[in-house]
């Protein structure tokens, strides 16, 4: 069943948490609201649940228009960051729960339960209380006991946010795999790229209270629509370079700011560049033309990428440069360097834009 | 339980250390002196003489002095009826108050808080005289109700309203810290899997507030049964009628039945003992289930371990 969000504006008092903000989730697609705390993200997660009333805007289950229903009504799954188990009942009266309240015969309940909880391989905990579980296992029976009801919509609220790191990314597979499995149509929120990346098929970055840009996770990354969602997907080098015959310069360096982007000087001449670590590469020597002498300031070869970070000091520039562990062998590098860092691609925006 | 050694156990885990070893021991045993001595001066004594005062003459008389006089038997039954009518009503406030305050932002909402806690504020005293004010025959509604077939002073409901002004704070003051700190999101999943509002309160707000409203209504009902100064003014202490168990023991007090004043009043302490040991269990009941069910995330194997001891504990 595809959600349609339209128009949906919502404040508290006199803060504007949604501005005329519009969302679709096509049925069994899985989307993921991205943004920092307080773009308002949580905010429409619930509006679409029932869970708070929207201002203005309406909101749609296929073409039913459901804004004015309550949440008892809308029949949706949900699951909180923090879990909300019933504290006062086992874990298999916290799966029946929704089962209970909607009169199913007790013996279909108890098929049904035993299901889901063979399902998240958590049968033999069907007799303790939440409390004597972990955080993942929580977690686990919070999403089947969303789920019981069979409903036609799945909404997290920052499901992994209060997990530690491994638990959180054992989940993230297993929510996708579940996801394909049932195909009931979900949104999720997240301030975490990395999860909304590995898990979504629809990414819709937010930021106060509006939407930046939505589409596939390679869409938003790789044509990031402004600087902000640029910024907030990962780490970015910002700097101000000149815009000189439809070319951008630093110095005598020109950026390579990809095809079709429009360059147009604000008076200052000046612009905003954005490059990624991944997109700068460092040589020994200046061969290649077309680049900045730096001197190597700090490198962290831990993980699967070295970080390295060189400054350019005639432009007073501190960069950051992702390496692969193969190259940074390659060019042996150590503190205090002398290196040429060159630019391979980067990206311009509005220059009026502000994040 | 095992007994984990903390990192400033001495190194011997095994043998008990004092509490605070920097204390010497003339402050210790100073300190536990001066304690010990108020209580048995100001709490076990008086209690004990109130116990020894009403069984002087022996069991017969202490139980004929009870039950003869008609005048006491029904300051006993009014107390009884009056405390739990008035623990009833607050019951019913104090939940939709603190459901209000601990779930709503509305504005005089923090008016509300403030307004709550006025009985605790106010002299009973001052209480009654402004019920009076309100419902006597030259006060404000009294006049109407008169005409009505209504009259508050010197009856039953008027004691009612009177003790249930003064415990208004009881209930209400219990739960409001409980809810806020429970948090709507278990209230949130149960609407969101279906509950209607009747099942929400009653499958998922009542058994996670059951402890701490019990506590409250035991709270609210000994300061019920023992109130004085409002019933007293609100009353007109008529003997046989609007006499509560603490108007009557005063007033047998003064009329020199001294043998009576005391049976009552060991009456109205057995009662006390009673709620004493009903919020001494409460009182467990309710730490237990916060320190199993408070924490989350990162300290769930330490809960898990204590919830294990305690269960093979209890077997």
């Amino acid at each position: 069943m595809s959600i349609t969000a339209r128009n949906v504006s919502k404040r508290f008092g006199a803060f504007a948490a949604l501005d005329g903000v519009s969302v679709e989730a096509p049925t069994g697609s899985l989307v993921a609201l991205l943004g920092p705390s307080g773009s308002g993200k949580t905010t429409l997660l619930r509006i679409i649940a029932g869970l708070e009333v929207p201002d203005a805007g309406t909101v749609q289950y296929l073409a039913d228009d459901i804004t004015r229903r309550s949440a008892r009504e809308r029949n949706v799954g949900f699951v909180f960051q923090h879990y909300a188990l019933f504290r006062h009942m086992t874990v298999f009266e916290n799966v029946a729960f929704g089962l209970r309240v909607r009169k199913w015969p007790e013996k279909k309940v108890r098929e049904r339960v035993s299901e889901l909880l063979h399902l998240v391989r958590l049968e033999e905990k069907a007799n303790s209380y939440p409390a004597a579980l972990s955080g993942g296992q929580r977690q686990r029976i919070a999403l089947v006991r969303a789920l019981a009801p069979q409903p036609k919509v799945l909404l997290l609220d920052e499901p992994f946010g209060a997990l530690d790191a491994k638990v959180r990314s054992e989940l993230r597979g297993w929510l996708r795999r579940f996801h394909d499995e049932f195909g009931v149509t979900s949104i999720f929120v997240t301030h975490d790229q990395e999860e909304a990346f590995e898990v979504a098929d629809k990414i819709v970055v937010m930021n106060h209270g509006r939407i930046e840009q939505d589409g596939t996770p390679a869409e938003v990354f790789e044509h990031p629509a402004n600087a902000f969602v640029m910024d907030f997907l990962g780490n970015v080098n910002v700097f101000q370079a000149q815009l000189k015959d439809g070319r951008v310069l630093l110095g005598d360096v020109e950026v390579p700011v990809g095809r079709g982007t429009l360059i147009h000087p604000d008076g200052t001449g000046r612009a905003d560049v954005y490059v990624r670590p991944h997109e700068l590469d460092l040589q020994r020597t200046a061969d290649g033309g077309n680049c900045l002498r730096a001197k190597v300031v700090h490198v962290n070869p831990a993980g699967s990428v070295v970080k390295v970070r060189v400054v350019a000091e005639d432009f007073g520039l501190m960069l950051n440069v992702d390496l692969t562990p193969e190259k940074y062998r390659g060019l042996a590098l150590k503190i205090s360097d002398a290196i040429f860092v060159s630019p391979k691609s980067a990206k311009i925006f509005e220059p009026d834009y502000t994040i | 339980m095992t007994h984990r050694p903390s990192v400033a156990s001495p190194p011997h885990p095994l043998t008990p250390s004092p509490p605070h070893p920097q204390d010497p021991a003339w402050v210790r045993w100073s300190l536990t002196i001066v304690a010990v001595l108020a209580l048995t001066v100001l709490v076990i004594v008086p209690v004990a003489s109130v116990f020894a005062g009403a069984f002087a003459d022996g069991a017969g008389a202490y139980w004929r002095t009870l039950t003869a006089d008609p005048d006491t038997r029904a300051a006993v039954l009014l107390t009884l009826t009056v405390a739990p009518a008035a623990v009833l009503c607050n019951l019913v406030f104090g939940l939709a108050a603190a459901w209000a305050i601990a779930r709503f932002r509305f504005p005089g909402r923090t008016v509300l808080v403030t307004l709550i806690d006025l009985p605790f504020a106010v002299s009973p005293v001052v209480a009654g005289l402004m019920m009076v004010l309100l419902f006597g025959m030259k006060g404000y509604f009294g006049p109407w109700l008169r005409d009505h077939g209504f009259q508050l002073l010197f009856s039953v409901p008027g004691l009612i309203l009177a003790t249930m002004f003064v415990t208004l704070p009881f209930v209400a003051r219990e739960l409001i810290p409980l809810m806020e700190a429970l948090g709507p999101d278990e209230e949130f999943a149960a609407v969101s899997l279906g509950a209607n509002p009747w099942q929400l309160f009653w499958r998922v707000t009542l058994p996670n507030i059951k402890w701490g409203l019990l506590y409250g209504v035991i709270l609210c009902n000994a300061r019920a049964m023992g109130e004085f100064g409002a019933v007293y003014v609100v009353g007109g202490r008529i003997a046989g009628e609007t006499n509560t168990m603490p108007l009557q023991v005063e007033m047998l007090f003064s009329s020199f039945n001294t043998a009576g004043a005391f049976a009552v009043a060991s009456v109205l302490t057995l009662l006390g003992l009673v709620s004493l040991a009903a919020k001494t269990w409460v009182e467990g009941k309710k730490t237990n289930h916060r320190v199993t069910e408070d924490t989350e995330g990162r300290n769930i194997e330490q809960t898990t371990d204590r919830v294990q001891d305690r269960r093979s504990g209890l077997c």
